[in-house]
């Protein structure tokens, strides 16, 4: 690990202009950020730790829900607002990584995770999102667990996180404090970025932003389904997850949220589903069409063939679970 | 930036920390504390050997710098029991044979001990039915809620006995 100044900052506006004069990182659990150090794909000069910063509520906002960006993974879980209001959230976070680690994962350090791509992880290797410019060594390399929507020439990695695909099919909002002291409120849907000509940025955050938390709006009607596919049932990223809330009004889909995780860059949500399914009767038809346009663009780089077919049957499985409909 | 000391409570007694910020919890407690009980076993959170309960509850001490832990109350494997007065988890991982090796065993007893404080707090797991239910420690609740101690030697059906036993011995 290369050496690093440790920063204890004394107000979380201290910390936002520091990190945006000077470089460096914000540190909330570690469980990603210190991986990386260690292996030298991420080698920050300071650390600013923003562990006891007050961030660590759940409170309500408006009719909705506010997570604090330092909550821990476990307590958003099991928190009993979240567990009723958003059990899509809490099933979502209960499917990823271990118990151990989401004690110490928190609601922002879940967000910024970084891809899993294994040529990202090994600095022998070429990759634009790590050293701009390079190459990207999984395009025609093994790329099994890449991109098969919304990549570019430039990088075909993945956002590989569960508890964000939720926040998207619940259309949650990302608070963000500024160095300028000012805050800004963004949709989480549009706090990733597609990797276009810039895959070394995984999100929408400047020099000196600031997570302070998340807001949930107010609870949805219906059903919620998170379903993650991965290599074995416990302690693995996704292949292929999707998050649902589905609201019936009689035998008719009336509205339908989706997200899907492990496809792309970032979540992937696509508003033309949700136009298609409202009003329909559900049937596997009318389920296939929906996974017609989630795939219309869907390319396979080698390896990552078989999640075309596999997002096409999860997408159905979990629609035909949250309306009674199709087969 | 001045080194400034940071002082942990491990097991109940007070350490300085005073090094390099780099040093991770584990380094820290093996190293620098010579509570040698804690394993590492690849250093990047896939494995558990290094789990330790701070503040009650388990993390990975692989994926935790020790600068950060300044006021924090930390239980390691030393801390639960000694060879002479073993506790009922430890006393229940001897009886069952739930090791081979043993490398992964501290790990397990610690997040195990953890395990159960959560089960009581009504913590739910990706595998409970009912988000609102009661907890109920079945082996598939303990198998998925043990999932992030890996054990090469595949000792998980002896570990998952032990847990129960105690458990039941607790109720
Ligand atoms: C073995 C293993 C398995 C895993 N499996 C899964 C899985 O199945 N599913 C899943 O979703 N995740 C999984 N994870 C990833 C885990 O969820 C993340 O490591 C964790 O959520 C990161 O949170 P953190 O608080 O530890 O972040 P940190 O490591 O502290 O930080 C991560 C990034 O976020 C930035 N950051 C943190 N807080 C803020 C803030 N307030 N404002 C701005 N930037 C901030 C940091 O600068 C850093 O760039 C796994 C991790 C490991 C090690
Ligand atoms: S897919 Fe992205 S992260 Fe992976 S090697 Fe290519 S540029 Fe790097
Ligand atoms: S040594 Fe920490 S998880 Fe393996
Ligand atoms: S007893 Fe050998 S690794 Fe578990």
């Amino acid at each position: 690990m290369k050496p690093f100044d440790y920063i204890r900052p004394e107000s979380l506006e201290y910390a936002a202009q520091q990190q945006q004069r000077d470089g460096g990182r914000f540190i909330a659990g570690g469980t990603n950020l210190l991986d990386l150090m260690k292996l030298e794909v991420e080698t920050p000069e300071r650390l600013f730790d923003l562990n006891r910063m007050p961030m660590a509520q759940i409170e309500p906002e408006g009719e909705g829900l506010r997570i604090g960006a330092l909550v821990s993974n476990n307590a958003c879980a099991a928190d009993p607002r979240v567990r009723r209001d958003y059990p899509v959230l809490s099933r979502a976070i209960l499917a990823g990584a271990t118990f151990q680690l989401r004690n110490r994962a928190t609601t922002a350090g879940n967000l910024c995770q970084r891809t899993r791509c294994y040529y990202f992880y090994n600095t022998a290797m070429p990759c634009n999102k790590r050293e701009p410019g390079t190459g990207c060594s999984a395009l025609n390399g093994i790329n099994r667990i890449h991109a098969i929507l919304g990549a570019s020439d430039q990088c075909i990695a993945t956002y590989p996180g569960d508890m964000a695909v939720a926040l998207y099919a619940l259309d949650a909002t990302v608070e963000i404090l500024q160095a300028s002291g000012g805050r800004r409120h963004v949709p989480v849907r549009d706090f990733h970025r597609l990797p276009g000509d810039e895959p070394e940025k995984d999100n929408v955050l400047e020099p000196g932003d600031v997570i302070t938390g998340v807001v949930l709006p107010p609870p949805p009607q219906g059903v919620q389904l998170y379903r993650k596919v991965r290599e074995r049932s416990s302690y693995a990223f996704a292949l292929v997850s999707v998050a649902a809330v589905v609201r019936m009004d009689g035998e008719r889909i009336a509205e339908a949220s989706l997200a899907f995780g492990a496809l792309a860059h970032k979540p992937w949500h696509d508003p033309r589903i949700e136009t298609l399914l409202a009003g329909e009767v559900p049937s596997d038809a009318v389920f296939d069409k929906a996974a017609d346009l989630l795939l219309e663009g869907a390319e396979d780089y080698g390896h990552n063939g078989y999640k075309i077919p596999l997002a096409r049957r999860t997408l159905k499985e979990v629609l035909r679970n949250a309306t009674g409909g199709g087969q | 930036m001045p080194q400034t000391n940071r002082s942990l409570t491990i097991n109940g007694d007070t350490y300085e920390f005073s090094g390099d910020p780099r040093t991770s919890l584990l380094d820290f407690l093996r190293r620098d504390c010579g509570l040698t009980g804690t394993k590492k076993g690849c250093d990047h959170g896939q494995c558990g050997s290094c789990t330790v309960i701070v503040n009650g509850q388990r993390i990975n001490s692989c994926l935790s710098l020790a600068v950060m832990h300044d006021g924090d109350a930390i239980t390691t494997i030393e801390g639960l029991g000694t060879p002479d007065d073993l506790s009922p988890l430890q006393a229940a991982f001897v009886k069952h044979d739930a090791y081979q090796c043993g490398y992964c065993t501290p790990g397990q007893i610690c997040s195990a001990q953890a395990m159960l404080e959560e089960a009581k707090a009504g913590w739910p797991s990706f595998v409970s039915d009912d988000l609102d239910g009661e907890v109920k420690l079945t082996r598939e609740e303990i198998s998925e809620r043990m999932s992030g101690n890996i054990c090469r030697c595949a000792a998980y059906s002896n570990i998952v006995e032990a847990i129960l036993e105690t458990m039941e011995a607790g109720e």
